[in-house]
């Protein structure tokens, strides 16, 4: 535990010297990336041990709090957690240092370098965070870092609008867990989560709900996912890394920490945790393909992979409530191991959005093309994460959503209407994100790095600096390896599905066995699809040797005068399928074909607008506004009575008291 | 015994896939009162394509090139994992149908992606439409292959295959129709036949997948048509897997049958090219779906 807490030192202490060393930006950054890197390092020491070990490192002391203690506690499940948190984190401080110095005449460096880190701490508490006080503690400082990150760029209205739209949601989120706990104290004397063990029964079925509603919001379940749009294009893009690749997954940990404290589900708590899981993958999936923004695309993509991750958690419970070991290994790994997977391949797509906008100061996707050729490294890279995010061989994406699938294809789960409809909705809802998620990635790969540049931006582009090129080397390396080495990996998951589900470790090695076979056949496929491609291109290579290869012009009909603006667009390649599921996505197409007989110039947009923002959110927010509007005449500006009113509640508060 | 059949399984897959496309085409001519094409010439076509040079366009870049050699590679290990009929596949394990359905996806982005490379507005509507096409496909193959294994209680092709005797057609015989008509469906659509798309038409604008790849040339042209003849053959051998129950235990009469009822698959797409008009592109989503509708029922006829 020794190494954990120096590792927090060390973190916290390089953020502050970046903070008082921001008038200069060379040591600023070197401050805080170099105490992001060495604290998270040592830190992950401990954490691998556990993850590999199984056993737990505790720490405890009095906290005159309430109901609080600094009880922390590094088991398998925090470990499993750990891991990707401090490996992205590390990798995203040595992208962010170069990212950050474009910004050095403008800004103060000092701020965002040391709210990074006290994110990166927020977070480490949060996932060994053993009381209920502490834990929301944690909760709030990574929120707020959080929040000071998003509003980096304070100056756009977007961006502050976008940091108040989290800030309101995390704190509506903080609400419910506040509420959590609040009743979670009520059924015993303390909050440490080791002495929570006899939950009455009544109140389990609250609980859950509330931990779904404040957790969810910061994992980003549909429809509470109104502020992961908004906040991941306003961030910088190595802290767009870190809130998707890991930030939301904490909401994912306290809801797999929530299901460890409640004792055995009741059916109807898979069926909610599936729903969800195919409402966001599938919504999250569709919105995505509308946008015409990068980041805002890749933010509805980490709602569609929260979703994944939440069937995988649903198929997991249904396991435990029928008893069936099989399902539940399958389940739980699948759906922790795209925790993992998720974490690397978003955190890799985030930083190749950053390099492009980095390189060509737009992400808007219709703007771009061709820039395969002015951004190679950019290029392959981002490739590699959209064949991994779209759940292709042989890349981690599919292990993960491989195990998932086969939970639901074995005949575990036994017969059925209620169990038809489980395998309908998961596996259909797997197969049509998988599809969908295709379309999305083929349209963001094929219309910014393939074809000719659309705009002058795209033109001038150029390739970025070495330590952003190796940070996103290494995360699209972390995708093939996690992809080899998927039945290594699913089968040093034991432990961490051990304190989830009510097994025995022999039992559940047995069944990650099995399961890691299957996997070890998807290698040998991955390895043999690989051989062949290699000798097909050798064999293509030795038949064109000393055979014309000609360059020439795309066909074009016959037109004399072809220009890169009439390539197809995101826009009209998505158009298809964004009609096709209008009803739900309710995009805006201002009719503004030309009229006249000698048409006049014209322009066409298209504008998907959130659905659960405008028909959920903004009434809800417009109606409690008119609520307290009534009371407006409470807030007149005069102190004295602002006094008073003080003066009155202690009043009461004594009476209260004495009665 | 059995080994032998997992080694020449695969092989006969390599040889006798661009048959289905000779006897597609004799059914085509038939059918218009033509002598047609001889019914090896997509034999003599791909020999002609691996002697040719090459030319690529300006625009494109290294992903046009490895578009072809990912894709045939995609659908020669796809050929390892499919059954012949009854017979066992190469490899199989459980789950292989899963990273069979991915093997396919894995292919189709990258022939979208060296579509969109070539920067012709044609290419990007035909990847446009490839793309909404087969997200609509997945599912409905993947429940297919979902009800074929909940009803024999396995997950891997092979063993799903072996169990789909007369036996289960007698049990289960209206589930596996359903089944086996929304296979047809994917396997017209995926193959991009006739309701869904003709492979003959002459317009630009109206191809899905020959507009992918008009500015291919030479062996990459030879290898595309070559892997489209493969997925002919992989994603028949679904729909006769499921459909012809002919598991005697006789491996030469059980092949036979197989073989026979491949050809008769063919002559059967070469009918339907020849007897029905395409569908409006925008009335192939509603058949697509139509084929989910046909698996997720026979998935709840199975399982209830």
């Amino acid at each position: 535990m020794s190494f954990f807490f120096w590792g927090l030192i060390i973190i916290l202490g390089g953020g502050v010297l970046s903070l008082f060393s921001g008038h200069k930006p060379k040591w600023s950054s070197f401050w805080g990336s170099v105490g992001a890197i060495i604290g998270g390092s040592i830190a992950l020491v401990p954490a691998t041990k556990v993850f590999f070990s199984g056993q737990t490192l505790s720490w405890r002391s009095n906290w005159s709090v309430p109901f609080g203690s600094f009880f922390f506690q590094i088991d398998a499940i925090s470990a499993f957690f750990l891991i990707p948190i401090l490996v992205l984190f590390i990798i995203a401080a040595i992208y962010g240092r170069e990212y950050l110095l474009a910004y050095r005449d403008r800004k103060n460096l000092g701020v965002p370098l040391f709210f990074y880190n006290l994110l990166l701490a927020g977070m480490m508490a949060v996932v060994v965070a053993r009381n209920g006080m502490l834990f929301l503690v944690a909760w709030e400082v990574m929120s707020i870092a959080s929040f000071f990150l998003v509003t980096f760029e304070y100056e756009r209205p977007a961006v502050r609008q976008a940091g108040l739209i989290y800030l309101v949601a995390a704190h509506i989120g903080t609400a419910f867990l506040i509420v959590f706990f609040i009743l979670l104290a009520g059924q015993g004397d303390s909050l440490d989560f080791d002495r929570i063990t006899a939950v009455s029964p009544s109140l389990t079925g609250t609980l859950f709900l509330l931990a779904v509603v404040g957790f969810g919001v910061k994992a980003g379940f549909m429809p509470l996912h109104v502020w992961l749009p908004h906040a991941h294009p306003a961030a910088p893009s190595h802290v767009s890394a870190v809130m998707s690749g890991v930030m939301i997954k904490t909401g994912i940990y306290g809801l797999v920490r929530t299901l460890t404290l409640l004792g055995p589900p009741p059916a109807w708590w898979c069926w909610t945790l599936m729903i969800i899981g195919v409402t966001s993958g599938v919504l999250g999936v569709l919105f995505a393909l509308a946008q015409h923004d990068l980041k805002r695309l890749l933010a509805y993509h980490s709602v569609e992979n929260i979703g994944i991750i939440t069937m995988g958690l649903g198929v997991g419970l249904l396991g435990v409530h029928i008893h069936s070991p099989m399902l539940t290994v399958l389940g739980f790994a699948g759906g922790l191991f795209h925790v993992m997977n998720h974490a690397v391949f978003k955190g890799l797509l985030f930083l190749g959005a950053g390099a492009v906008l980095h390189g060509c100061k737009t992400s808007h996707i219709d703007l771009l093309g061709g820039l395969s050729k002015r951004m190679p490294w950019t290029a392959i890279t981002f490739l590699i994460g959209a064949t991994a995010i779209s759940g292709l061989p042989p890349l981690n994406g599919f292990a993960s959503e491989f195990l998932i699938y086969l939970g639901v294809f074995r005949n575990d789960m036994g017969e059925g209407l209620n169990h038809a409809i489980i395998a309908i909705i998961i596996i259909g809802g797997l197969a049509l994100i998988g599809g969908l998620a295709l379309a999305c990635f083929t349209k963001a790969f094929g219309v910014i790095f393939l074809g000719l540049p659309r705009s002058d931006h795209a033109e001038h582009a150029h390739e970025t600096g070495p330590g952003m090129k190796a940070s996103m080397l290494i995360l699209a390396a972390g995708c093939i390896l996690l992809g080899v080495f998927s039945p290594l990996v699913i089968t040093s998951m034991r432990h961490v599905i051990a304190a989830l589900a009510p097994m025995e470790l022999s039992a559940i090695q047995a069944n990650l066995a099995t399961a890691a076979s299957s996997l070890g056949y998807f290698v040998k496929m991955s390895l043999l699809f690989a051989s062949v491609a290699a000798i097909l291109a050798l064999v293509r290579f030795l038949l064109l040797r000393g055979r014309s290869v000609r360059q020439s012009v795309t066909w074009d009909c016959g037109y004399a005068r072809p220009t890169s603006r009439m390539q197809y667009t995101a826009t009209s390649f998505a158009q298809p399928l964004v009609d096709l599921f209008r009803f739900l996505l309710r995009t805006r197409k201002p009719d503004s074909r030309p009229q006249e007989l000698f048409p006049a110039a014209t322009t066409f947009h298209t504008d998907t607008e959130d659905g659960s923002e405008k028909y959920l959110f903004k009434p809800a927010f417009m109606g409690i506004r008119w609520v307290l509007s009534r009371w407006q005449w409470l807030q007149h500006g005069r102190v004295q009575l602002y006094i008073l009113y003080i003066a009155l509640t202690l009043w009461i508060l004594l009476i209260w008291k004495l009665m | 015994m059995e080994a032998v059949v997992k080694f020449l399984n695969p092989l006969l897959g390599l040889f006798m896939a661009p048959l289905l496309l000779g006897v597609i085409s004799r059914t085509k001519a038939v059918f218009a009162g033509r002598n047609g094409q001889p019914i090896l010439q997509p034999y003599h076509d791909l020999w002609k394509l691996l002697r040719k040079g090459v030319v690529y366009s300006r625009c494109t870049s290294w992903i046009f090139r490895a578009g072809p050699l990912v894709g045939l590679a995609a659908a020669v290990a796809a050929l390892l994992l499919v059954p012949f009929g009854g017979q066992p596949a190469a490899i199989s394990f459980e789950g292989d149908l899963l990273v069979f359905a991915y093997l396919l996806g894995l292919w189709r982005f990258f022939t979208v992606l060296m579509a969109l490379d070539t920067a012709s507005s044609f290419e990007g509507m035909g990847a446009s439409r490839e793309v909404i096409f087969s997200a609509l496909a997945e599912p409905a193959l993947l429940i297919g292959l979902a009800t074929a294994a909940k009803f024999t209680g396995h997950v891997s092709l092979s063993q799903i295959f072996a169990g789909l005797n007369t036996d289960a057609w007698l049990t289960a015989g209206p589930a596996l129709l359903l089944t086996g008509t929304a296979i047809l469906i994917v396997f017209l659509a995926e193959n991009s036949r006739i309701p869904i798309d003709d492979p003959n038409t002459h317009l630009e604008l109206t191809m899905i997948h020959e507009v992918m790849i008009l500015d291919h040339s030479g062996p990459d042209l030879g290898c595309i048509l070559y892997a489209a003849a493969l997925k002919l053959w992989l994603l028949g051998m679904l729909f006769i897997g499921i459909m012809v129950p002919c598991r005697s235990g006789n491996v030469l009469l059980d092949g036979a049958v197989t073989m026979l009822s491949m050809l008769g698959l063919a002559v059967l797409v070469g009918i339907i090219e020849s007897s029905m008009a395409r569908l409006r592109l925008l009335h192939v989503p509603v058949f697509l779906i139509g084929a989910i509708a046909l698996s997720v029922l026979a998935l709840m006829l199975v399982m209830r």
